[in-house]
Order: C-alpha cells, then sequence, then structure tokens
C-alpha cells in the first residue's frame, strides 16, 4: 500500500469524527479561554491597584496550576453545579489552569510599564480608568499576549485528557485508540490536536508582533 | 480656609513623611503670578517630593499647600493637575504615541476637536524650535534633546497658568542645555506663566530664576531674589556660590582673549 492510498484510507475512515471531535475540541478551548480572560483580566488589572492582593491572588492561581489535572477532574466530579461529568467540568477545569498565566501576564505586564510614564500621565491629569485604557494595557499588551499564548496552548492539551469524564473532544479518539490498541486511532486524535496546538501558537505569536508596535 | 488668590501657589508649614522618615519639614513657600522660582539643592533634598506636592500627586502629612488660593486636597485632583503642566525628572513620553499624540494629550482629554489640537501641537513643535516633520515621529526616534523639547511642550499643551519643571534640561550635553536655557528664557517673557523650577545647577538658577529657594535635607534654608541669595550666609548657599566663584578666572581668561 503506499502512502496516498493510506492517507486517503485514514481519511475515510476517521475524517467524520476527526472534523466532530476537533469541533468539540475546540468548543472546549474556546469557552474556557473566554471565561479564563473574563476572569483573568480584571483580576490581573485589580492586583495592579491593590498590590496588598496580588500574593493571595497569584497565590491561588499558583496553586491551581500545580494540581495534576487528571487529580483536578477527580475533585470536580463530586461537585455540584460546577462538577459532575460531561462538558461543564472540564471547561471549569480547563478555566482554572488557565487562569495564571492570564493573571500573572497582565499583572507584571502592566507593572512592567515604566513608573515615569505613569507617573507623567497621572500627573498631566489622567483618570485612572484612561491610564489604563489609554497607557498601561496598550503597553502590557505583548506580555499580555504571550500569557494568554500560554495558557491556550496549555488547554488545547488538557482539554484532550478531559475525555474520561465525558468531555468529548480529540481525547475521545486518543483514548478509544489506547483501550483497543489501535494506533491509527491515537493519531486521529493526536494529530489534529497537536495541528490546533501549533496553529494557535503561531497565530497568537503573530498578533503579538503585529500588536507590540515599534517602540 | 481659603488663602490670597493672588498668590499662585503657596506653603504653609508643610511636611511630608513617609513612615517613620521625614522627608520635608516646615515649608513656607509663596509664589507669585508670573514668577520663576528655582528650587535648589543637592540631589536628594526634596525637591522632586515639593513639587509632587503641588499637583497632589502627594498629600502633605501635615501643614497646606494652595493652588490659586485653594487647598490642594479640595482640588478635584484631575482638575488641578489640567491647569498645571507638569515636566517630569524622566520625561515619561508615552512610547506608544506619536510625538504629536504625546503633546495633544492634555488637549485630547479635555475634549478639545481633533483640528483645534493639530493646530496648537503645530504651533508648540515651533515654539520648543522642533520641525513639524517630528510630529508624526514615536519618542524612541528622537534624540534626548529633542525628547526634552517635547516634554515641555506637552506641559504646555492646555496653556496652563502653572508650570513645575523637574529637572528638564539635566540630561542634555552642555551646548544644547544652553541654547534651551537661552531659548526658555525667552519663553518666559512671553508667556508670563508661574514657574516653579527645579535643578541642582546654581548657573541654572541663576539665568531662569526671578526667586530662588534653596533646599537642604528636606528644609527650605533660604528664599529670596538671586541678589539676596549672593549675600546669604547659610554654609550651603555659600557652597553653591562657591561653584559660580571657581568660574570665575574662566571668565577672566574669556576676556582676555576673546577681545
Ligand atoms: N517613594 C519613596 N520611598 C522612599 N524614599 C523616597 C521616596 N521618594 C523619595 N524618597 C527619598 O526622599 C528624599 C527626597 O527625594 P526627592 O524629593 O526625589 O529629592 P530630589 O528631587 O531633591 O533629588 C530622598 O532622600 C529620596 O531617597
Ligand atoms: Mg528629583
Amino acid at each position: 500500500m503506499n502512502l496516498p492510498q493510506s492517507v486517503s484510507q485514514f481519511v475515510n475512515q476517521y475524517g467524520a469524527e476527526i472534523v466532530r471531535h476537533t469541533g468539540e475540541h475546540l468548543f472546549l478551548v474556546g469557552l474556557s479561554m473566554g471565561l479564563a480572560l473574563l476572569l483573568g483580566l480584571p483580576l490581573g488589572i485589580l492586583i495592579t491597584r491593590k498590590p496588598r492582593w496580588s500574593k493571595p491572588v497569584l497565590g491561588v492561581a499558583n496553586v491551581m496550576q500545580t494540581i495534576p489535572s487528571l487529580a483536578l477532574f477527580g475533585f470536580l466530579i463530586p461537585l455540584p453545579l460546577l462538577g459532575g461529568i460531561g462538558t461543564r467540568p472540564a471547561i471549569v477545569a480547563l478555566t482554572l489552569y488557565s487562569l495564571l498565566p492570564i493573571i500573572r501576564n497582565t499583572y507584571t505586564g502592566i507593572m512592567g510599564v515604566d513608573p515615569a510614564v505613569r507617573e507623567a500621565g497621572r500627573g498631566m491629569g489622567m483618570t485612572d480608568w484612561q491610564l489604563l485604557s489609554q497607557v498601561e494595557i496598550p503597553l502590557a499588551l505583548g506580555v499580555i499576549l504571550a500569557g494568554v499564548r500560554v495558557a491556550t496552548v496549555i488547554a488545547v492539551g488538557l482539554a484532550a485528557i478531559a475525555s474520561p469524564i465525558g468531555a468529548g473532544g480529540l481525547g475521545d479518539l486518543i483514548y478509544r485508540g489506547i483501550a483497543v490498541l489501535d494506533n491509527q486511532r491515537i493519531l486521529a486524535g493526536t494529530i489534529p490536536a497537536a495541528l490546533i496546538a501549533i496553529g494557535l501558537d503561531v497565530g497568537f505569536g503573530w498578533l503579538e508582533k503585529k500588536l507590540t508596535i515599534n517602540h | 480656609m481659603e488663602s490670597n488668590p493672588e498668590v499662585a501657589v503657596k506653603f504653609s508649614e508643610v511636611s511630608y513623611q513617609l513612615g517613620q522618615r521625614s522627608l520635608l519639614s516646615d515649608l513656607n513657600l509663596d509664589v507669585q503670578p508670573g514668577e520663576t522660582l528655582v528650587l535648589l539643592g543637592r540631589s536628594g533634598c526634596g525637591k522632586t517630593t515639593t513639587l509632587k506636592l503641588i499637583n497632589r500627586l502627594l498629600t502633605p502629612t501635615s501643614g497646606n499647600v494652595w493652588v490659586e488660593g485653594k487647598v490642594t486636597t479640595r482640588w478635584n485632583p484631575i482638575q488641578l493637575r489640567r491647569r498645571i503642566g507638569y515636566v517630569i525628572q524622566d520625561i515619561g513620553l508615552f512610547p506608544h504615541f506619536t510625538i504629536a499624540r504625546n503633546i495633544g494629550l492634555v488637549p485630547a482629554l479635555e475634549g478639545w476637536p481633533a483640528p483645534r489640537i493639530r493646530q496648537r501641537v503645530e504651533t508648540l513643535l515651533q515654539l520648543v524650535g522642533l520641525d513639524s516633520e517630528f510630529a508624526q515621529r514615536y519618542p524612541h526616534q528622537l534624540s534626548g534633546g529633542q525628547r526634552q523639547r517635547v516634554g515641555v511642550a506637552r506641559a504646555l499643551a492646555a496653556d496652563p497658568p502653572i508650570l513645575l519643571m523637574d529637572e528638564p534640561f539635566g540630561a542634555l550635553d552642555p551646548i544644547t542645555r544652553s541654547s534651551i536655557q537661552q531659548e526658555f528664557q525667552q519663553l518666559q517673557r512671553t508667556l508670563g506663566k508661574t514657574i516653579i523650577f527645579v535643578t541642582h545647577d546654581i548657573q541654572e538658577a541663576f539665568i531662569l530664576a526671578s526667586k530662588i529657594g534653596l533646599m537642604q535635607n528636606g528644609r527650605l534654608i533660604v528664599q529670596g531674589t538671586p541678589t539676596e541669595f549672593l549675600r546669604s550666609q547659610e554654609p550651603e548657599a555659600i557652597a553653591f556660590i562657591q561653584c559660580l566663584r571657581a568660574l570665575e578666572p574662566l571668565h577672566d581668561l574669556l576676556k582676555e582673549n576673546m577681545l
């Protein structure tokens, strides 16, 4: 059997499943990243305003990251509301894992803005909101995006591990492949997941460069 | 509490502490409208801290600072700062803004229409001696001296009646510095603003001051006209005047050789 033939056979056999699971996978990653941004950006900004809170907030986010992912999925199963089985606990777990890089980079990005620039802005009579939106966030954007990029790539990998709690996604192909010792099935899950991770990494890298204006 | 609104800036018994450390003690100061007060002193004596008390980046631990007859803590800080041009020691231009946007910052915050801002930027670039082609550049594309000019232009943008200048010509080479000082002297005459100017350079103080305030260890130890300053018997004043004296032989040498 030559290569093109085996590829077309592979696509015939797994194409539909790959498309469906890729969709689920992207949904898991997209939704949890959205939630992580919704939570992480304001938290990151908040702790630049209330420095006393920065240690506890970053500490909690840090601890979250050190919990092994399988264990976190396990913890979530008995929890009411957020936990259980299916997509919801998977999204909760992915969101929690993505928080640290987003909070930390938002915080360090803003704190890294030249104090002279911040002082000039305040001295000119900018309100805190104007300073944040016109100066601090634009200048921190590269660092913030780097955090989002890391979080996203991690989430793509983690989403594949969420399959055993019924989250769907490309992990379904991988786990079933492992169970029935079917290497092709494992690859049908692994290759698209890797391509998604690489694609998002390159995409965010490009955005990061583009938005970090030449200064 | 009100004070005479004729006085542009007034300190009465102002102290500023940071934790246990006293950065400023018992400052009393009067600046009349149109006057240029030069705060002179060695580095670390509290000059920058004094300026920050005027635009309420800091508030006194005790005593009061009055701006245009109103205590700073009773001013809305945003309104207060928009009435006071501020040239900070480290310039602090926004690196992601063009020069035009940097200069037009306060007018934009004040909601001026765009054409008026553009016109104002044009005028200010001319005023500080920069070609209008600089408008579309970014700060990193300018030399240190050009950036300092932009810092001055930005502070003047909304035509504030009071100007705080913190060692604005500090980082310049002596030739640029001297020419910018002379240009600034011209500006002083045409603009008629109240200026509080910080420097550690006695020569600069004498070029620009209508009044000199000498600071040492967080205290204002001499306050008066340049002539009064020269007569002061304070050791610190004498030490500064000595720096000028040191140049006298040079002046003689110049006279002999340049006729
Ligand atoms: N945020 C701060 N924390 C601790 N010390 C400070 C702070 N700001 C200023 N100081 C100290 O206060 C003194 C006066 O500072 P400053 O007003 O900047 O002096 P100057 O402008 O005359 O050089 C210095 O000894 C400086 O170290
Ligand atoms: Mg200083």
